[in-house]
């Protein structure tokens, strides 16, 4: 047993300084309904961290992974990526950035359902102005890594859960990322292939520093970080460290 | 991400929907199809006219003898023959006159061997060759002396010689012409249809004066049915007309109160006019065509539109893993360009294809020009970015959390 990370010694990878969403909906009568989601988030994380945000349906958590993805905007406060503020980045920045320093993965894979494994796995590095060639080659290697090499030309109708979300861990391990964020990855399966998917975490968090930002309501799924963020209805009520296993 | 990568991304979106994007291209290949087809046939008819306007020779003035009146009664134009041949000699005179070619016309019985066939005898003078442009396809036209000793020589159009003579060379056979034997010296090229539709090639040219005097006859002698004039150059056209009128009037004897009793008529003018409708009716049928073009260019934008829609989520996925704005503008764009230019490329196939079986089942020339087939894909990519433009900056100005979200 030891302790994963040592916060002090890395340097920090986010930061959120009073962070606020808020939601603007329109009720049946017309009117603009402000509905808040977060409220005054503080929070640091340190490269090559293993963090679990958890929390139940409606704490804000989904909300609080968008805008930690550069997929959403923070309605105020600031949001700071290894040291550049969020706010100042136009859109082209922020797809680059979700590009090269950001990867994802879903509950429900988010795979395109018409390309095969191997092209899943290219598309970033596509994006990323990478010659198609060199792309599916660098795809089959991830794929080779990860055990799925011979699923190459399947589609992702074609491969089991576990299967379809290693596809995405590769695809968004591509690029080599500083940040994994997964959104309740093992929402849609079983127990023992979330234990995989798990494992798989963690080897990447211990063997390549990756920071992994994880978003679960499970116990079980949490305790494999080492760093428990708990939400409650927008705020942070708890934010422990733990030893991992 | 490099240009060929999105064509790809794009090609393989098209592929993936082949009934949708078949249904959506024929839009585009009809329209198209239709322009050119239009286009051509226009084109060939202008091309009809104009040669037919160049058969009739160039910066021509026909003078026609005109309206007169008699104690009261009032002759309508050409009733009475105030043209004579040395009205015709004095107007050649002029500065500005290349030539004139009085002209007597009149119908009359051939014979030759068992054949025999009636049709048209123009009296002309051998100015009248090259004044309407005929050309001279075997032998000879007759002499300013053949003209003055009234001889009885022929000139045949080309109909008129194959339906006395079949297959039979005429020149230097004599034939008959209302019994009277006339020898053939010369055949014309054929010239094909007037711009009134008469056939121009069945016709027995004669010198004036053999006509005058032993075929038509003539209550008034030397007397005309109308004279072509070529003037110099078509900008002294009006100049021309204007010495013309002031030189008949002379001749006649009309007083300054009297209108004048002949008509200055200006071919070319008349020529210009039929060739300008042409045009117009070849801008016309393209225009209405291009109209099914942009029915086309809307079945697009709205296919498009659905598409998007369709594909909100996996837009979503893209952008989340690293798609720009850019990207995604530049796939949609793509996929409605490909549709367009693709549809092009089959529309003008098929216009083309079309242009030619109307020639074959029409004797209309059927033109096709590269300027035509440029323009139709000038027009198809303006509607491809036109039309295409407003989906792709819808898909690529969505948000990437909502469109994540899009169920």
């Amino acid at each position: 047993m030891f302790v994963a990370n040592q916060p002090a010694s890395n340097p920090i990878l986010i930061q959120l300084n009073r962070l606020c969403k808020a939601y603007e909906l329109t009720d049946r009568s017309g009117e603009l309904i402000n509905h808040p989601v977060l409220f005054d988030i503080n929070l640091t994380i340190n490269q090559s961290e293993f963090v679990a945000i958890m929390g139940h349906s409606g704490s804000g958590k989904s909300t609080l992974m968008n805008i930690l993805g550069c997929l959403d905007t923070p309605t105020s406060g600031n949001y700071w990526l290894s040291g550049r503020d969020v706010a100042t980045m136009n859109s082209a920045e922020l797809a680059r950035i979700r590009n090269q320093n950001i990867g994802f993965v879903f509950q429900s894979f988010n795979l395109l359902k018409r390309m095969t494994a191997l092209e899943n796995v290219a598309i970033p590095l596509l994006y990323a102005g990478i010659g198609r060639k060199e792309s599916l080659k660098r795809s089959q290697a991830m794929l080779d890594l990860i055990g799925l090499g011979k699923y190459r030309d399947h589609l992702p109708n074609q491969l089991s859960g576990g299967q379809q979300q290693r596809v995405a861990i590769s695809r968004a391990l591509i690029n080599q990322p500083q940040i994994l964020l997964a959104d309740e990855p093992t929402g849609n399966l079983d127990s023992q292939t979330s234990h995989d998917i798990m494992t798989l975490f963690t080897q990447l968090n211990r063997n390549q520093g990756i920071t992994i930002v994880l978003i679960t309501h499970e116990n079980d799924i949490a305790s494999y970080a080492h760093r428990l963020i708990h939400l409650k209805d927008g705020h942070i009520v708890e934010d422990e460290a733990r030893l991992s296993n | 991400m490099n240009l060929f990568v999105i064509i790809g991304e794009a090609l393989r979106a098209l592929k993936l929907n082949r009934l949708r994007t078949g249904l959506t291209m024929l839009g585009m290949i009809i329209g198209v199809a239709a322009v050119v087809l239009m286009l051509s046939i226009g084109q060939g008819a202008q091309i009809n006219i104009n040669n037919t306007i160049a058969s009739m020779g160039s910066h021509l003035l026909i003078i026609v003898p005109g309206a007169t009146s008699s104690g009261g009664l009032r002759f309508g134009s050409g009733s009475v023959r105030t043209l004579t041949i040395s009205d015709a000699q004095a107007v050649a005179e002029l500065p500005s006159i290349e030539a004139a070619a009085p002209v007597i016309s009149g119908i009359a019985q051939l014979s030759y061997s068992a054949n025999n066939w009636s049709t048209s005898i123009t009296g002309v003078t051998p100015d009248y060759f090259p004044v309407s442009n005929w050309e001279i396809a075997d032998g000879s036209i007759f002499a300013e002396a053949d003209l003055r000793s009234a001889i009885r020589v022929a000139v045949l159009g080309k109909v008129t010689a194959e339906n006395l003579f079949g297959n039979e060379d005429p020149i230097g056979r004599t034939f008959r012409i209302a019994n009277k034997p006339f020898l053939v010296v010369g055949i014309l090229a054929a010239k094909g249809q007037s711009l009134s539709g008469r056939d121009q090639d069945d016709n027995v040219f004669v010198p004036i004066t053999t006509a005058q005097r032993q075929i038509l006859g003539n209550q008034f002698p030397g007397s005309i049915n109308h004279m072509l004039v070529q003037a110099k150059s078509s900008d002294t056209l009006d100049e021309a007309e204007a010495e013309i009128t002031q030189l008949l009037r002379q001749r006649h004897r009309i007083t300054d109160k009297m209108e004048n009793d002949f008509t200055v008529r200006n071919l070319t003018a008349l020529a210009t006019v039929a060739s300008t409708t042409a045009k117009v009716m070849a801008w016309m049928l393209g225009a209405i065509a291009s109209i099914s073009l942009l029915v086309g260019g809307i079945g697009i934008m709205n296919i498009m539109l659905v598409s998007v829609t369709e594909r909100t989520r996996e837009i979503g996925i893209r952008m989340a893993i690293g798609a720009s704005y850019r990207i995604i503008l530049m796939q949609f764009l793509l996929e409605a360009l490909f549709i367009c230019i693709l549809g092009g490329l089959m529309g003008v196939a098929l216009g083309v294809g079309g242009a030619w079986m109307v020639s074959q089942s029409t004797d209309m020339p059927i033109v096709v020009t590269f300027n035509m087939i440029g323009l139709a894909f000038i027009f198809v990519t303006i509607i491809g970015i036109f039309f295409g433009f407003y989906p792709a900056r819808k898909a690529a100005a969505l948000k990437p959390v909502d469109a994540l979200r899009y169920e």
